[in-house]
């Protein structure tokens, strides 16, 4: 991990602040002085966890840079809704280009400041799953092979949602959209389709990739500030779970990502030179359909007679995700 | 100005978008009531004083803890804890250990040597305490702070009621006990030991007494019927126990039975073992379910070899010997006699039955009543009688000290109410904090503290304490574990988990305010708050 985790302080770093830490231990969030780069007054839907996550992280990477920080924006809910023209929510330099060239765009902006000598002065590319995984995938996987010096944030809300919630190569199987529906003999979103976009950014061998959730705040800004560290191509994905496509509560936003992590569907790790360096242990393991059934694009599997079987293989996902990334360790469960 | 190429208007901020108009509901902030806060018969902050407790600041959580109780060495000793019994961390791991960082708190008072603050302005009224148990020493104290002329009349000798003389030392140290009586007496409060209250119209009338609040306790030792010809060695135990603080210690002889299944009973037979009794029995009429005594103490005599006969009830007792009979439990759970029964040696037997209240001072008081050998009191501790007031274990209710000292504040609100020729009413009470208003997700896993224990040796030959204290360390640890039920603890959840930058920070010990132009509504806050201090509220459309 990243950051040391403090224990018995009541809530130990689990919270996004607390009175009993140390400034210096304190995260950036919690800080009345956080850039609030994504402001408020922005149209996102109540409790959208991609405004959340974005804010987490471009707040972090300001307080990393030092303040010094150009971001460049693929087309997407987020673009959308922080920015309908003349207005912005952005407080920071920030420009939108296309749907499939934020990777692009931040290359030429990194390479326009090293022209200009401007060492200290750091980008950031970002984007929904749809312009990372689909749309600007070739532009990423370039910057990735080229090296550039910038990071890319992938928000991960597993759709197409500002567009009416079409699947994406993130979309999970069994998931409804409106491209997937269950009707007939479909049942969502099909097994053995879609990218998994942080182990392919790995393939890469790129300095430095990461996972994260919006339920981990902490977690996350660490990784903002390690990825900073490096110079070279970095991406960090982060799980946002959108309430509009999903299907739960607005109130439910941070517990989804929470039970993501829980359950094992979602992997947060982090890894250097495409080598696993830590992932972060799973606190109380639950079953997943703690974290399916209350989200309706997952309804079908529960409506009567039910999908014991599609449950079971997706079970089956996360067990493997457990394996794989070793996200249980028995003799140390307790935190 | 001149724009650029197709462009026609000037950038502006997305703050010119009130989104707060697409709320149907509305976080607030509120402050739930803890449990343990509810459960707490002195009506302590609990919460609240952990809270200052958490971040090292003893002297801040004294002063709110003794808001309400003026004895915290001394309960954090003796008290039943029912705030642990309630306390919502009891659902996640162990309750939190209220009662020994009370002590801990209570302790560095002492040490200290923390004041109260000087009191009110002198009102002139005069109010006379009879009793100075713990019940008249509460309403002592809060009367003084309230600028009146306060007379404690104490029939013993020294104060502390049963604290002093049914308490043993083992589990109350008495320098503590005359270190916290001393406090109370600083505030100017006049108390007359060796003065025993007789007729109480006429000691209201001779010492011109605006009210009065009556705290005699329960002394009287309750007797069971044993056959004649008892002729061996019958005490009571409150006197046995009230002997303990004299000069002479009871001579009770190597075997003794003690009969009774009661908190007493317990005392009395650790007592006679640490006086060098080789056997100390109790006989108990049910079983070790139905005993009143509270579990943790009847472990604790265990351990120092008292010896417990269950099911059994004392036929007879002669010279040196008792004759005991086997009860079995009916369907009701009734004890009922079984015709077998049995011979135990014994120098001697304690009866450890309860007590009742001595009543000889009230006779003759118009409008008083009395039901069940108790005196009846109104909501406002009132007794029949205008201007008395009693409380403690002469009026009905559970008989521990942490009611005395509540009936002792409350009475005292009230008094002070009437002397104004007011009514005192209780300021409404907050909505429970229970367990389902928590996110116990945040909290850190932390097993409760365990206060250390003396020797087992040193338990059966001396009057030493047994339970010891928390080192600073542990004691913060253990403040540390309180989840806060229901009151905002500054972990800025919420100001984090706003996807709409809607919860404004406030600063240290400020809390929070919601910024109601831009907060959609959405309820993040609300499920993110570990200790249940926001709530939603539908809007007014
Ligand atoms: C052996 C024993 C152990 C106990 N252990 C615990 C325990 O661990 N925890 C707990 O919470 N509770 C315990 N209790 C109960 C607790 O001590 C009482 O509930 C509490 O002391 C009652 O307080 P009080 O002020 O009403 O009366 P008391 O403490 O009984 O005080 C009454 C005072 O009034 C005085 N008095 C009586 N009549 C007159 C008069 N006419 N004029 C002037 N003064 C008078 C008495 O001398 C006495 O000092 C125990 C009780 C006993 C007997
Ligand atoms: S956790 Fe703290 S506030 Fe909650 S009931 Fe226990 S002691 Fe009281
Ligand atoms: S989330 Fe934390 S800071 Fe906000 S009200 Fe609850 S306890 Fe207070």
């Amino acid at each position: 991990m990243s950051y040391q985790p403090i224990r018995f302080y009541q809530t130990g770093t689990f919270t996004v602040g607390n009175r009993l830490l140390t400034e210096e231990q304190r995260s950036v969030q919690s800080g009345r002085e956080r850039t609030n780069s994504l402001n408020s007054g922005h149209r996102a839907c109540q409790g959208c966890g991609e405004a959340l996550g974005a804010r987490y992280a471009i707040d972090a990477a300001m307080a990393a840079t030092n303040r010094q920080l150009v971001a460049a924006n693929a087309t997407g809910c987020l673009e959308v809704f922080s920015t309908p023209y003349p207005e912005t929510s952005w407080q920071i330099p920030w420009i939108h280009s296309l749907f499939g060239n934020a990777a692009a765009v931040g290359t030429g902006i990194a390479a326009a400041l090293q022209v200009q000598g401007k060492r200290d002065v750091r980008v950031v590319a970002q984007g929904g799953d749809g312009g990372t995984t689909d749309i600007g995938f070739g532009c990423l996987s370039g910057m990735f092979e080229r090296n550039d010096d910038v990071l890319y944030i992938c928000y991960d809300n597993e759709a197409y949602m500002n567009t009416g919630v079409q699947r994406s190569s993130a979309t999970p199987p069994t998931a409804r959209t409106n491209t997937t529906m269950p009707v007939g003999e479909s049942t969502g979103a099909r097994f053995g389709q879609g990218k998994n976009l942080p182990l392919i950014a790995m393939a890469h061998e790129i300095p430095y990739v990461a996972t994260a959730t919006v339920a981990e705040l902490r977690d996350l800004e660490a990784k903002v500030r390690r990825a900073m560290e490096f110079r070279g191509a970095r991406y960090i994905h982060v799980l946002v779970p959108c309430p509009l496509g999903w299907g739960h509560g607005s109130a439910e936003t941070i517990k989804m990502a929470r039970l993501a992590h829980e359950t094992g569907l979602f992997p947060v790790f982090e890894a250097e030179h495409g080598e696993v360096k830590h992932v972060s242990k799973i606190r109380r393991q639950l079953p997943v359909e703690d974290y399916l059934k209350p989200q309706t694009r997952f309804a079908h599997l529960f409506k009567p007679p039910g999908h014991a079987d599609l449950v079971a293989r997706i079970q089956a996902l996360a067990d493997r995700n457990v394996k794989r990334f070793g996200l249980v360790d028995h003799a140390e469960e307790a935190t | 100005m001149k724009k650029p190429f197709a462009i026609t208007l000037d950038p502006g901020s997305s703050l010119a978008n009130h989104t707060g108009s697409w709320r149907t509901v509305r976080p607030v902030y509120v402050d739930r009531l803890p449990p343990c806060n509810d459960a707490c018969p002195s009506g302590e902050n609990i919460q609240g004083w952990l809270f200052h407790a958490e971040s090292g600041d003893y002297e801040k959580a004294w002063r709110l803890m003794t808001e309400a109780n003026p004895l915290p060495a001394c309960m954090g000793r003796v008290c039943y804890h029912p705030c642990e019994t309630a306390c919502n961390r009891a659902q996640l791991d162990e309750c939190v250990g209220v009662n020994a960082i009370e002590r801990f708190i209570g302790d560095e008072a002492l040490k200290y040597g923390w004041k109260f603050a000087p009191v009110a302005k002198a009102t002139g009224m005069r109010v006379l305490v009879v009793g100075a148990g713990p019940s008249g020493l509460s309403a002592a104290y809060q009367l003084a702070r309230a600028g009146h002329t306060v007379t404690i009349r104490e029939a013993g000798p020294l104060a502390g009621g049963m604290m002093r003389f049914g308490i043993p030392k083992y589990r109350l140290p008495r320098e503590v006990l005359d270190a916290e009586i001393a406090r109370i007496v600083g505030l100017g409060v006049t108390l007359e030991l060796n003065s025993k209250v007789d007729d109480v119209l006429a000691a209201k009338r001779d010492g011109h007494f605006d009210a009065v609040f009556l705290a005699v306790g329960a002394h009287i030792a309750k007797r069971a019927y044993l056959p004649a010809g008892s002729a061996g060695k019958m005490l009571d135990a409150v006197a046995v126990l009230r002997s303990m603080e004299g000069a002479d210690q009871p001579l009770l002889g190597r075997r003794v039975v003690v009969y009774g299944g009661g908190n007493t009973a317990l005392d009395v037979a650790r007592t006679a073992k640490r006086l060098g009794a080789e056997e100390s029995v109790i006989v108990y009429r049910r079983t070790r379910e139905k005993m009143p005594a509270h579990e943790s103490e009847l472990e604790e005599a265990l351990q120092e070899g008292v010896l417990v006969k269950w099911l059994s009830t004392i036929r007879e007792a002669g010279e040196s010997s008792i004759t005991v009979e086997k009860m079995t439990l009916d369907d009701k759970g009734i004890a009922q006699p079984t015709g077998e029964f049995e011979t135990l040696q014994a120098d001697s037997v304690v009866l450890a039955l309860g007590q009742d209240v001595d009543l000889a001072l009230l006779d003759g008081v118009p409008g008083l009543e009395i039901d069940g050998g108790v005196v009846k009191v109104d909501a406002n501790m009132m007794t029949g009688h205008a201007g008395i007031f009693a409380g403690g274990d002469m009026v009905p209710g559970e008989r521990t000290v942490t009611v005395g000292i509540g009936h002792g504040k409350l009475a005292a609100r009230n008094i002070d109410a009437w002397l104004r020729g007011e009514t005192w009413t209780h300021p409404p009470r907050h909505e429970l904090a229970s367990f389902d208003k928590l996110n116990t997700w945040y909290y850190s896993d932390a097993p409760k503290a365990q206060r250390p224990v003396l020797d087992i040796v040193r338990r059966q030959s001396t009057f030493d304490e047994v339970v010891g204290g928390f080192d600073p360390a542990t004691a913060q640890f253990e403040a540390r574990r309180c989840l806060s039920c229901g009151n905002c603890f500054e972990c800025d959840n919420c100001y984090g988990v706003c996807p709409d930058n809607a919860v404004i920070k406030l600063g240290a010990g400020n809390r929070y305010a919601f910024n109601y132009d831009y907060c959609k509504g959405c309820g993040l806050c609300v499920s993110e708050c570990p200790c249940g201090a926001i709530r939603t509220q539908p809007e007014e459309i």
